[in-house]
């Protein structure tokens, strides 16, 4: 598990995270929701050690974030950040092959290769393997980078709003993929999530966060609740069932 | 360039022939490419060492070799510098110059002039003149870097920043005291300013030749992280690359052969943006362990090309750095142009 202890993260002198403690990364898909500033971002950045808390401690399967190396926390804990550029021209290929560096620091293996080789298959990249990432459609370029979090094969995967800028197919066929994984081979993903709708379909737990702090933590059926919602987003949302599916409504 | 067609959304067919469109303009492999680039060095030096010499072929091989020895010394700490320094901030329109290298270098010579004459500056001893350079151009970029990139604020644009407006500062107040100097000694002064590779102190070539293997050993071990670094920081921190640590210590290598190439030939790192550049689009590859000789090479063939077209078409009349500027000058704005329609 991925046990957060009363941690803490200050921008100066505004609170992002607020003493949060809460242990994610059960079994599934456990969807991360809320308003924007709400420190879902921050809260990825703390865990995948890119920011340094104030206060608090972070354990990953009984390691501590900060006095554990980075190169073995990768080979448990994958992160995919929100916007990632890149200045160099890679291809499909290349950019598959980095997840396997906290593995081989470079140095492929037989082993290395098959992991690379299976990401690429799982995500359904072979026709694009050789494609730059600058040729690619917004959705295939997002399967890439998802194939190389999926090729550092760790037990918990991270992806920090992986469906920005993808319409409603790629938006679907992230989520069956990230389904998939979770179901198949067992992956824990934690995902954070705009679209509550995704959330409630997909996810198995809905950890909903604002200003910094952890304000519902239940399963799909038991946050897709109008007051909740309306809690949360600080906004009425209405909540219908559809075909025994709690769909939410908030197009105003 | 590659002329790719718009990528399709499902079409296996067209991604097949464009696998083999792609095999077929890729015309070689990075390492053919980079043997290319070796034989034209090749074929320059023999060109510069054996052609046109007016007396004694013993004599003018041992000046000359001195010279490409010089220009190999700085080739490598040009290209290898500027393409870390591209991959450490992101940025493939900088080079190290942006942390005041060359403006320090210039200042130190200034200040020299301007408080004891040029007659005193000619007479400096070189030896000394090189280790004050080094030393304090490594101490002061390395102060920089602990201070901005070190501490708590990480930042590299920060650091950035403060070199630029730290450099300005240096230019502005090197200009200055230029300004009150006599006009002879502003004549030895401004002839030092221009990069010369030409007949190099010996001793000076093997300790800069030393500092500038440093700083290869220090960054070649970490040749594979660096290609994990052209991902950006949050992806190379999620693959596990101590980021602090290795930005650090690839810091501390560019300094020290920056630093040792500029105290040795005079301001040069002018050229590092083309040769990294050139290397980038004709590598082949964006791994390190191919654009990193390349860059290397690039310069050695505009070290030399330059060299001989001053030599040899123009006699000696202009400077290494016209030269190369000029070239480098109309590349820049092409690379601008070429970004700015992308």
């Amino acid at each position: 598990m991925i046990a957060l202890e009363k941690v803490t993260k200050r921008y100066g002198r505004q609170t992002v995270v607020d003493e949060v403690s809460i242990a994610f990364g059960g079994e599934g898909v456990t969807a991360l929701i809320g308003p924007n500033g709400a420190g879902k971002s921050t809260l990825f950045g703390l865990v995948g050690r890119l920011l340094q808390a104030e206060a608090g401690r972070i354990v990953v399967d009984g390691m501590d974030v900060a006095s554990t190396s980075s190169s073995e926390l990768a080979k448990i804990l994958a992160v995919l950040r929100q916007d990632n550029h890149i200045a160099a021209r890679l291809t499909v290929h290349d950019l598959v092959e980095f997840g396997r560096f906290p593995h081989s620091r470079g140095r492929l293996t037989l082993h290395d290769r098959e992991h690379i080789e299976n990401a690429i298959g799982y995500l359904e990249l072979e026709p694009y393997r050789d494609r730059f990432l600058d040729e690619l459609s917004g959705g295939q370029r997002q399967r890439a980078f998802v194939a190389m979090v999926l090729a550092q094969d760790t037990k918990y995967v991270l992806l920090d709003e992986p469906l920005n800028n993808l319409d409603l197919r790629h938006m679907t066929e992230i989520m069956r993929l990230i389904r998939r994984m979770a179901d198949e081979l067992g992956k824990r993903v934690v995902i954070v999530l705009h679209d509550i709708n995704f959330a409630a379909t997909y996810a198995d737990r809905i950890v909903a966060m604002r200003n910094g702090i952890v304000v519902a933590d239940a399963s799909a059926r038991e946050v897709m609740r109008p007051d909740v919602l309306a809690a949360v987003y600080d906004t009425p949302v209405d909540v219908r069932e559809i075909d025994g599916k709690p769909v939410a409504l908030y197009y105003g | 360039m590659l002329t790719d067609p718009v990528p399709t959304e499902s079409g296996a067919l067209t991604t097949v022939g464009l696998h083999r469109t792609r095999l077929a303009t890729s015309w070689a492999s990075p390492r053919v490419r980079l043997a290319v680039l070796g034989a034209v060095v090749l074929a320059l030096t023999a060109g510069y060492l054996f052609t046109d010499v007016p007396g004694s072929l013993a004599f003018a091989l041992k000046i000359r070799g001195l010279t490409v020895l010089a220009m190999l010394v700085v080739a490598t700490a040009v290209g290898v510098s500027t393409v870390v320094f591209h991959t450490i901030t992101q940025n493939r329109i900088l080079t190290p110059s942006i942390m005041g290298f060359d403006a320090f270098y210039v200042l130190i010579s200034t200040v020299i002039v301007f408080f004891s004459g040029s007659a005193a500056f000619l007479a400096f001893d070189q030896l000394t003149l090189w280790l004050v350079q080094v030393v304090v151009m490594v101490a002061f970029s390395v102060l920089l870097f602990t201070w901005l990139f070190g501490g708590k604020r990480r930042s590299i644009h920060l650091m950035l920043l403060v070199g630029i407006v730290l450099g300005t500062f240096f230019r502005s107040f090197t200009e200055w005291m230029q300004r009150m100097l006599d006009p002879l000694d502003f004549q030895v002064l401004s002839d030092a300013m221009f990069a010369s590779l030409t007949r190099p102190d010996e001793t000076l070539l093997a300790l800069t030749a030393g500092l500038v293997a440093l700083g290869c050993a220090v960054i070649v071990p970490l040749l594979r992280t660096l290609d994990v670094l052209t991902l950006g920081e949050p992806a190379a921190v999620g693959l596990g690359v101590d980021h602090k640590r290795v930005v650090m210590a690839l810091f501390a290598g560019v300094s020290i052969m920056v630093a040792a190439s500029t105290a040795l030939v005079g301001p040069i790192l002018f050229f590092g943006l083309i040769v990294a550049n050139l290397a980038y689009s004709y590598a082949g590859s964006f791994r390190h362990v191919w654009t990193l000789p390349a860059a290397v090479l690039i310069g050695m063939i505009c070290l030399l090309g330059g060299q001989l077209v001053l030599e040899r078409l123009f006699g000696f009349g202009g400077t290494l750095s016209t030269v190369i500027d000029f070239a480098g000058g109309l590349f820049f704005l092409y690379l601008v142009l070429r970004k700015g329609a992308r």
